[in-house]
């Protein structure tokens, strides 16, 4: 115990985790429909039956359903969806040791937007061949296949055309983004009018989807590579001084490459298929995290997964309460609280140097 | 005291820089928090609906059957006394909890409203979530207000609205007998939906603007493709329109009717040569709604009035 504290002995870590559950707390109090506390001893009430009882009718009056069916799942889902876009954020910029690189930037978040689409338009008319379990997971699955293969077409890719250059790397994975952009419009070309609905839904981004079943999925995929990061941390640590000094120092650079891209396709291609692409967090929480704690790997992966995860909320929340009863697509607040803060961020950079 | 000395001083500034960020989350937070909660307590009434697409707004109206309605979407934008009625945003992208806000006992929707795990999550709460197709069909309209009328029990009325619309309806097809002698020639009509100069889009079959050019004794000038698609100057001159159609909002996009003559190809197509260029309101011509007599109509004399003169 007092190891895994040693850790973060540093109170950024205790001050951001306390933040996401005040900031938690406040989205949860606010939204559309008022619920006051009679609302949640009710629900702490039937919870027993609602765990342990899915797919029963469901016992709850009007703010409880809302509460537990729309609400909780969809602050959870935020906060997941965060800290799932921040976590691989630092990881790519780890991985390709470059502070510009981010899952969007590099066409990751568009691979796995691309593969759905073409699933959306290609397999949705055989769509009747697959039962409905099946086609809850088949966009997830699809969309994390879309996210692997680009972050390895990026791996191989950039080491054989330009071996050792950040800015091929960058080019590449701007090539990839501006195909895989092309390869959404022409689904939305050939798309037909329901499955044009589906696809806005992605490309725009929305939390609206939120519910119990994937919720839990998103939240086991994220612990899982969080845990399992936190192993590679200090590998990470030295492929910061360059890939011949991590060699040197015992690191296997190509096994760590594959896996972080593994896992970075999983959390990117996951987040995507059930939130559609949401831009910027996965640029910015690393930052911020860096500003606070430093390069550490150590420190730099839970901080900026918890900075993502209250970015995320914070936009969401906004997004769905200031023009009640009706929503604006939450990649509007991301950018606009995302792109103060960076700015902010260099200006105190400024100061430093000076 | 200990002195601050030089080489630990420039780690305290970064420390209190630290905090001034910190501090600046921490503001937001409270903005969160100090947020007004958004409530509104209405009188009971005996249903509450919430209606998603312009026409069905519309029919409601119509009805007289207004005092239901609790909230509409973006598109309802006719009558007037709709704008008063709560916002519940654009139609495809709807929030079940801001509906569920407004108390509804219906929701009732176009086939275009979404996304469709929201309508799932608002009928999982135990609201009655109504789709009521969009055909673009005179004999669609009319199912939908019988269906409308039995919703929200105002059948008599909904019946006394059918007989004013089929007897409009029917005096439509009567004058269109001695118009169609009056031009021998079908003519060539092309939708144009325009956002900017630069995107231009022509309806093709099974849309509402090709729905209507039938209705109105013209042709679709564009019989090639099913739905909106982008249109070249090359197949904008090879379909060679007699009339181009817009709607409002797409002629004040491009500006003005030499904006519109000035679009490439424009000029060597008849419609341009002749300067038939006709605009309409955009709820009113592809709607569907209770004023689709009235919109056929005013097409109609348009029509005549650009080919006869």
């Amino acid at each position: 115990m007092k190891l895994v504290f040693q850790r973060y002995k540093n109170p950024t870590f205790f001050l951001s985790l306390l933040l996401v559950l005040i900031f938690g707390l406040c989205a949860l109090r606010s939204g559309a429909v008022e619920v006051n506390w009679n609302h949640w001893s009710k629900l702490f009430a039937f919870g027993h039956s609602l765990l342990f009882s899915e797919g029963v009718t469901h016992p709850l009056d009007g703010e409880t359903y809302v509460l537990w069916y729309l609400r909780i799942p969809r602050v959870l889902l935020g906060v997941f969806v965060g800290a799932s876009l921040g976590l691989s954020g630092a990881l790519v910029q780890g991985l390709f040791r470059n502070p510009l690189a981010d899952p969007s930037l590099l066409g990751v978040t568009t691979g796995a937007a691309c593969a759905a689409a073409l699933t959306i338009v290609l397999i949705s008319k055989q769509s009747m061949l697959f039962s409905f379990e099946v086609r809850v997971w088949l966009l997830p699955f699809v969309s994390f296949m879309g996210a692997f293969l680009t972050c390895m077409f990026l791996n191989i890719g950039a080491s054989w055309l330009m071996p050792g250059s950040i800015a091929g790397l960058l080019l590449l994975g701007i090539a990839l983004n501006a195909l895989g952009v092309a390869v959404i419009g022409f689904c939305t070309y050939l798309a037909t009018d329901e499955q044009l609905r589906s696809l806005s839904f992605w490309t725009l981004g929305s939390l609206a989807g939120a519910n119990w079943t994937i919720v839990p999925g998103l939240g086991i995929v994220l612990v899982a590579v969080y845990l399992w990061c936190r192993t590679q941390a200090q590998q990470l640590n030295a492929l910061n001084l360059g890939e011949a000094t991590a060699a040197s120092l015992g690191v296997l650079v190509p096994r760590l490459r594959w896996t972080v891209s593994v896992m970075v396709a999983l959390l990117a291609g996951v987040s995507v298929a059930f939130c559609g692409v949401i831009g910027f967090i996965g640029l910015i929480a690393p930052h911020l995290a860096r500003a606070f704690v430093g390069a550490d790997m150590r420190a730099l992966l839970p901080i900026s997964m918890l900075l993502g995860a209250l970015l995320m909320l914070t936009a969401d929340t906004l997004a769905r309460t200031i023009v009640i009863p009706a929503e604006i697509p939450v990649g509007i607040f991301t950018a606009l609280l995302g792109g103060p803060f960076l700015m902010l961020l260099l200006h105190t950079k400024r100061h430093r140097v000076e | 005291m200990r002195r601050i000395t030089p080489a630990r001083f420039p780690e305290t500034l970064a420390f209190l820089m630290r905090r001034r960020a910190l501090s600046r989350i921490g503001a937001i937070g409270a903005l969160a928090f100090s947020q007004q909660i958004h409530s509104t307590s209405y009188p009971e009434q005996r249903q509450r609906i919430v209606c998603i697409g312009g026409a069905l707004t519309e029919i409601i109206f119509e009805m007289g059957a207004q005092s239901c309605l609790v909230g509409v979407d973006s598109t309802s934008t006719f009558p007037k006394e709709a704008s008063l009625i709560a916002q519940v945003g654009y139609a495809r992208s709807l929030s079940a909890e801001g509906i569920l806000a407004l108390a509804p006992t219906n929701v009732i929707v176009t086939e275009e409203a979404g996304p469709p795990g929201v309508l799932r999550q608002i009928s999982a709460a135990g609201v009655g979530v109504e789709v009521l197709d969009s055909g673009h069909r005179y004999e669609g309209l009319i199912q939908r207000i019988v269906r409308l009328g039995r919703l929200l029990s105002f059948e008599s009325e909904a019946a006394i609205l059918i007989e004013r619309l089929n007897l409009e309806w029917n005096q439509l097809q009567a004058s269109s007998l001695t118009h169609s002698v009056i031009v021998a020639t079908p003519r060539r009509v092309l939708f144009l939906f325009a956002h900017s100069s630069s995107r231009l889009m022509a309806a093709g079959t099974q849309t509402g603007a090709h729905a209507m050019i039938e209705y109105a004794g013209a042709i679709n000038a564009i019989s090639e493709y099913s739905g909106y698609r982008p249109l070249t100057p090359e197949s904008l001159v090879s379909a060679r329109p007699d009339l181009l159609l817009m709607t409002d909002h797409g002629f004040r996009a491009l500006g003005d009717l030499t904006a519109v003559l000035q679009l490439p190809g424009v000029m060597h197509t008849p419609a341009g040569q002749h300067q038939h260029i006709i605009k309409m309101d955009a709820s009113l011509l592809l709607g569907f709604g209770p004023r689709l007599p009235l919109a056929v109509k005013r097409l109609k004399s348009e029509f005549m009035d650009a080919f006869i003169s």
